[in-house]
């Protein structure tokens, strides 16, 4: 451990641009992946602009649109955005990159990537990932693919628009935009892969002394589980999108059905494939997926709870077990996207009973988070209201996932608003609002300053109310049955009773935005000119509190050793009431 | 209908034999994780006052109850398990797995396409005319051939699905060229129109009415507006509009004949049923 695999770094682009260094790495994917939430969410503010008011009213005048609808107009041109309302097809484009900008490019690498690349090598003792070099390359790949992703807009017809599960045939005939998607899409993949790899064996091979599995850190549980399933879930997606890649471009039909028409006349290459076959490859990935986004959250709210309730967290064996089962389950419930996709009836069974089961570990870990306050001296810290939060806005997110895992009720829900509801209950106010906490919890230790509580606390407050404004209309219009996707619900009239909720998300993702500016605010400023923070700021247990913040090349000044578990904190007997993993007594 | 945008909540009127009991599960299960919520947010609101850090205060380190812990997952399964088993299988089946024998249900083709519904009516003799895509042009959506006899009193319908109020009926569906999803709001069920397969869709509409067809699965760039209606109405009515449209296909004298011999027919004994899907 001792001698460490590379010698620090002297030069600028050796230290802060071709870094090999696993904290370097982290900083990158955090700065990328919350510029890619930034755009993704402004897509979304201008969708929603869109449906709050998707038709000229009787006031309409067009040599005057208004200051706000005229400089939309203005920026976005005739073509996407004429008279300031939006054309469809720029509609579905940005529905298409807002999903795929959000979860591959935002959520997945700030998750994984960024706080799995700072956090996790610094919780096991190692001096950086076991593979640097990979870890570097992971980056690049990332970042090349997301610019190619991105210049998709720019492509004849626009990018990609047949939504972020791209199905076939429909995105098989979609404009170029598409190709560039699926080539963006392979790139991402592969960067994934490269750092799943890198995660496993970091865990598995470069723990400090006495960090036995027992005594991991439930961060460190989480990526593991995480890694584990990005290494066999995406390499199907990443076949799939070369399969759908071929149809577009090498004259193949893996997913063009026989006697296809496209226009007035059978599409040239219409032969014996199967729509279906994309559907099945997509969910096979994107079910897991779903807990890639999910995993991580929890994680840092595991730890944050932990540190700042003072207390052992609860269950520490029942919430590990439980991540293992949903790590594993999560294998084999994606048909329960496509019951009624036309896939064989009789296999709907079989995946709503997986899908039931998978909610019983996902009850056990709030379980386990819940009582782990019980007895507590709860310290309310930025990390910690986020990471408090997290739990009833998870369970909002888990609990409609009852009626749409439950076929009879999802016959009726599937492809509403309801679903749009659920799953940003979990990614959104749920995953996101936790990698949020996250930030606040490791910036110390990132950058050796604290960030502002008091603008931490009103990004805190803005972001809860306006996200819960955006989302929780969306089950009212999705239980009245209006579809997702509709560029302009009003066109059918079994929406327009539901339409005045619109005005409302708008007015919720006007309120999260402005929310987020205390936030990008207090980021920089905190960097220079933030409270210093020594080691170990919130007084925890783990071993990255054990090294200097923000920890140098090699990160331990000397390896550590680790004496017990991870969560020692109020031990009776001891005068503090933390007893770090390397303390020797 | 003269709708205005509004703020509803709730769920649209049911119109549909299967609905009310479909309506009762999704009451119940909202019913349930209102409850689990609220008692999940008593408890959390009560740790947060009552287990707030107070100056020289400390946790507690051991805490019992970790068997316990396990109740609430074991409950959630319980009750889970009751659902599949007494309503989630026998329900999937009858909506989904199994169509009213062919005898007893009015039987209707649809084809989709970006952004139309194509409605196809075997008419008075009870059988499909042939469809070839070879055939199929700007006046012939869905490829028919004329030809076949059995064509000729085919009926046409775009956009607009008539049927009769308490008789099932079944759509046999199938798509030219993308993926659609037939979804009516108070019908309460829906299936995806898959080029290059068939996929059915059963009601027995019980409300007299005009309900909107949506379609549910992105279809390209005039998604939004591949809207149509279904008129459910008395079975006289659905008579005389199917009546109404054999004589516009035929002319009157020949529409009057066909329908005689279906009349006929149907009277003779022994008569086989004809239907392809």
């Amino acid at each position: 451990m001792s001698d460490h695999g590379h010698a620090a770094p002297t030069g600028f682009w050796r230290k802060y641009i071709f870094s090999v260094d696993h904290k370097v790495i982290g900083i990158q994917y955090l700065i990328t992946s919350f510029l890619f939430l930034l755009v993704g969410f402004s897509m979304m503010l201008l969708m929603r602009y869109q449906l709050a008011w998707p038709q000229p009213g009787a006031d309409f005048d067009p040599e005057n649109l208004g200051l706000v609808r005229g400089f939309i107009a203005w920026l976005f041109g005739e073509t996407n955005m004429p008279y300031g309302y939006m054309d469809p097809t720029f509609y579905n484009q940005l529905g298409a990159m807002h999903g795929t900008i959000m979860i591959f490019l935002g959520v997945v690498p700030l998750g994984v990537a960024a706080f799995g690349n700072f956090v996790l090598p610094l919780q096991i003792g190692a001096e950086d990932m076991a593979f640097p070099r990979l870890n570097m390359a992971s980056y690049w790949v990332y970042f090349v693919g997301s610019v190619v992703m991105m210049s998709s807009f720019l492509a004849p017809g626009g990018a990609a628009q047949s939504g972020w599960t791209s199905y076939a045939p429909l995105s098989v005939v979609a404009p170029p935009g598409q190709t560039i998607w699926l080539i963006a899409m392979v790139l991402i993949i592969t960067s994934s892969l490269l750092g799943s790899i890198n995660f496993i064996v970091t865990t598995l091979n470069m723990r400090a002394k006495g960090m036995t599995l027992g005594r991991l850190p439930v961060f460190c549980w989480v990526q593991l589980v995480t890694a584990v399933l990005l290494l066999l879930a995406f390499p199907v997606l990443e076949a799939g999108a070369v399969l759908q890649l071929l149809d577009r471009v090498a004259g193949t039909s893996f997913y063009i059905p026989k006697d296809m028409i496209y226009g007035d006349s059978v599409f040239p290459r219409a032969g014996g494939g199967s729509p279906l076959l994309w559907q099945h490859l997509f969910w096979f990935l994107a079910h897991p997926e779903v807990y890639v986004l999910l995993l991580p959250a929890m994680g840092i709210v595991t730890e944050i709870i932990a540190t700042n309730t003072r207390k052992p967290i609860f269950g520490y064996k029942e919430l590990v077990g439980s991540f293992v089962l949903i790590g594993a389950l999560s294998f084999v419930v994606w048909a329960h996207h496509m019951f009624v996709s036309g896939m064989r009836t009789s296999i709907a069974n079989l995946f709503v009973t997986t899908t039931m089961t998978i909610s019983v570990p996902s009850v056990a870990v709030l379980s386990c988070l819940l009582l782990s306050l019980r007895g507590a001296q709860i310290r309310f810290n930025t990390p910690m209201l986020f990471a408090l939060a997290f739990l009833p806005m998870f369970g909002i997110g888990g609990l409609t996932g009852l009626p749409l895992g439950y076929a009879p009720t999802d016959l009726y829900l599937h492809d509403t608003y309801y679903v749009i509801g659920h799953f940003h209950y979990v990614v959104a106010p749920g995953s996101l609002v936790a990698l949020l906490g996250g930030t606040y919890y490791w910036f110390p230790k990132m950058f050796g300053r604290k960030m502002n509580e008091g603008l931490g606390k009103l990004h805190f407050t803005g972001t809860l109310i306006g996200m819960n404004l955006v989302f929780f209309p969306m089950f009212f219009q999705g239980m009245w049955g209006m579809q997702r996707r509709l560029a302009d619900p009003t066109l059918q009239w079994h929406n327009l009773p539901v339409q005045g909720w619109s005005t409302v998300i708008l007015a919720g993702a006007l309120i999260t935005a402005v929310a987020q500016i205390p936030f990008i605010f207090n980021f920089f400023w905190s960097i220079w000119s933030g409270e210093k923070a020594g080691e170990n700021p919130w007084q925890a247990t783990t071993l990255e509190w054990a090294c200097p913040s923000p920890p140098p090349h090699g990160n331990f000044v000397t390896p550590p050793v680790v004496h017990r578990g991870p969560y020692e904190y109020s031990v009776p007997g001891r005068k503090a009431d933390y007893w770090p993993q390397s303390d020797a007594a | 209908m003269n709708e205005e945008p509004g703020f509803a909540m709730g769920i649209p009127p049911v119109a549909v034999s299967y609905g009310a009991q479909l309506d009762s599960l999704m009451t119940l299960l909202h019913v349930v994780m209102v409850a689990i919520f609220v008692i999940w947010g008593v408890y959390l609101a009560y740790c947060l006052w009552a287990y707030r850090a107070r100056p020289g205060g400390r946790a507690v380190y051991h805490t019992a109850g970790e068997r316990a812990s396990f109740i609430p997952d074991a409950l959630v399964l319980a009750f889970e398990v009751w659902l599949i088993l007494a309503f989630g299988i026998p329900i999937w089946a009858n909506l989904k797995q199994e169509v009213p024998p062919v005898g007893e249900s009015l039987q209707i083709r649809l084809v989709a396409q970006q952004f139309a519904w194509n409605f196809q009516y075997a008419g008075p003799d009870g059988t499909f005319g042939r469809r070839d895509v070879a055939l199929i042009s700007a006046s012939n959506a869905i490829g028919l051939d004329d030809k076949d006899p059995a064509a000729k009193d085919d009926v046409l319908s775009i956009n607009n699905l008539h049927v009769p109020v308490g008789k099932p009926f079944t759509l046999l569906m199938t798509s030219k060229d993308v993926i659609h999803d037939f979804q009516v709001t108070n019908f309460r069920n829906k299936q995806d129109i898959v080029p290059g397969m068939t996929t059915t869709l059963w009601f027995e509409p019980n409300v007299i009415g005009k309900y909107e067809i949506g379609c549910a699965q992105l279809c390209g760039l005039g998604h939004t507006q591949m809207v149509g209606n279904v008129f459910v109405e008395e079975p006289a009515d659905y008579e005389a509009w199917m009546k109404t449209q054999l004589e516009l296909k035929l002319g009157t004298a020949d529409a009057s004949r066909v329908l005689e011999d279906a009349r006929s027919q149907a009277s003779a004994p022994g008569r086989a049923e004809r239907t392809e899907s």
